[in-house]
């Protein structure tokens, strides 16, 4: 199957075509805004940290960052540093330079002599690389050039009979189609290892999914937390689900019923394609930002309780299983999959209207989210040590 | 009496979830892909969303939906009663210990 979308010199698609002010650490973040503000075809990707950060946090952040430059819904970027930060700008300037040849230009607001020289120069480089931005026209691209990300937030007792079933279709129509899709949100993989160790490709992927899954079991426990034990939640049981199994195929079903070709850490592009699991945590806002800065270049998300997040490099399509959640929040919803529990539709049917809206989207179309220009954004981080002993 | 609906996700599945409340006594008409699959009669009142029993359980039998393996009964279940937290438990739990 066939969409329009733009090309980039690294032979993927994008989307989308978007300039990022991206900030390297939270002391740069008010002056790249200033940037961003001149010019309102860029987009600002604030950094909730970026210093002060250690052990693994550290490369997280890196790779992070560099996933979101590399996405191909991204023409180009400036990253915009203060200069003494964990997150050095220069270094990961070099880092992305050496993975592409789109536009990325680096500036710090320590070199460049304060905040007023650093907006002037942002605001040259930037205005010149969104211009040339606008020459681009979309082309003609294969929908197998698409990394679909999903996601649940919110969920209620609808979510795992039909907005998370009927995403699943749409997922393996994508895969069918020579597509990738990405399933995340390892705590609520948790119980379903073993089936979707049963789906894996081959040894490897098998243990990286136990891997995943089991580290994190393990880490909770360390921390006394009991998942087994406090799920299902007395919410989900009294919404109908029995047992930890129950509740994590609802969520697991959002990928679709295809082979598990590969598992990859957060931030980290796939090298298949069909079906792939990331390792992302449970917060909506990071899991989106960890499968962004994968390469997804579009996102489905479902709910039953409703929800606004967007992110600012891929459009998030939303759909929800409940009824009154969409007629309750249809400026932030975009697809109602409650009729398939009104049966007035299939879960196939409502899967091939979520891919309908998906390709809409990839054409162009933009979701509820991007209509509001909603762009939440934050990079997961596993280690912060300081504090807190009193 | 009208009839209720549940939905029975995929043909392998012995329970189906009911959608809307359902009282003892009521026929519960079985839909999977939008076709009716089956009509059964209803042994208790269940809740909106929850399972009703497809089929006779034998403590020990195995739960299916999604095709999956949900869970086990723990005592003797009868079709068209509440299948829940009281009948039924998670088999990988025990596994992990």
């Amino acid at each position: 199957m066939r969409i329009k979308a733009y090309k980039r010199t690294d032979g993927t698609f994008g989307i989308r075509n978007k300039v990022l002010i991206l900030s390297t650490v939270g002391c740069a973040n008010e002056t790249a805004q200033r940037i961003s503000e001149q010019i309102p075809d860029a987009v600002f990707i604030p950094n909730t940290k970026g210093c002060g950060q250690i052990g693994d946090s550290v490369n997280i952040m890196k790779r992070t960052l560099t996933g979101l430059v590399l996405n191909s819904n991204v023409y180009g970027a400036l990253i915009v540093g203060l200069g003494c930060e964990t997150i050095q700008p220069y270094i990961l300037y070099e880092m992305i330079s050496a993975r592409t040849n789109k536009p990325v230009k680096v500036l710090t607001i320590q070199d460049e002599g304060g905040t007023v020289r650093a907006i002037q120069k942002g605001v040259t480089v930037a205005a010149t690389m969104v211009r040339e931005m606008f020459l681009q026209e979309r082309v003609d691209a294969d929908l197998s050039s698409i990394i679909l990300a999903t996601n649940c937030g919110g969920s209620d007792a609808t979510s795992g009979l039909a907005a998370n079933p009927s995403l699943g279709y749409c997922s393996d129509k994508l895969v069918t189609a020579g597509g990738t899709v990405i399933l995340g949100e390892t705590t609520e993989l948790i119980g379903t290892e073993h089936i979707l160790a049963g789906r894996a490709k081959n040894n490897e992927v098998k243990e990286n999914i136990y891997k995943i899954i089991k580290g994190l079991e393990i880490d909770f426990s360390k921390m006394g937390i009991d998942t087994r034990g406090a799920n299902p939640t007395p919410g989900n049981i009294k919404g109908g689900l029995s047992t930890l199994e129950e509740k994590a195929l609802g969520g697991i079903s959002k990928g679709g019923g295809t082979t598990i070709n590969e598992v990859v850490r957060y931030g980290d592009r796939p090298r298949e394609k069909g079906l792939v699991i990331m390792d992302t945590p449970g917060y909506d806002i990071e899991s989106l930002t960890g499968m962004a800065a994968g390469g997804a270049q579009v996102c489905v998300f479902t709910t039953g309780r409703g929800n606004p997040i967007g992110n600012p490099i891929m459009p998030v399509l939303k759909i929800t299983g409940n009824h009154e959640t969409y007629v309750n929040m249809e400026d932030n919803i975009d697809i109602d999959a409650s009729v398939v529990l009104r049966g007035t539709k299939s879960l196939f049917e409502c899967g091939d209207n979520i891919f309908n809206a998906l390709i809409h989207v990839c054409n162009g179309q933009k979701t509820k989210a991007e209509a509001f220009g909603f762009g939440e954004i934050s990079v997961y981080r596993n280690v912060e040590v300081w504090c807190n002993k009193l | 009496m009208s009839e209720k609906k549940a939905i029975h996700m995929k043909e392998k599945d012995n329970v189906a979830m009911v959608l809307e409340p359902v009282t003892a006594g009521d026929v519960v008409c079985v839909i999977r892909e939008n076709k009716a699959v089956g009509r059964i009669v209803a042994k208790d009142d269940i809740a909106q969303y929850h399972k009703i029993a497809l089929t006779v359980f034998k403590s020990g039998d195995i739960i299916y939906k999604y095709g999956e393996v949900i869970g086990k009964a723990v005592q003797s279940i009868e079709t068209g009663e509440h299948v829940h937290v009281h009948n039924i438990q998670g088999v990988a739990i025990n596994d992990a210990h």
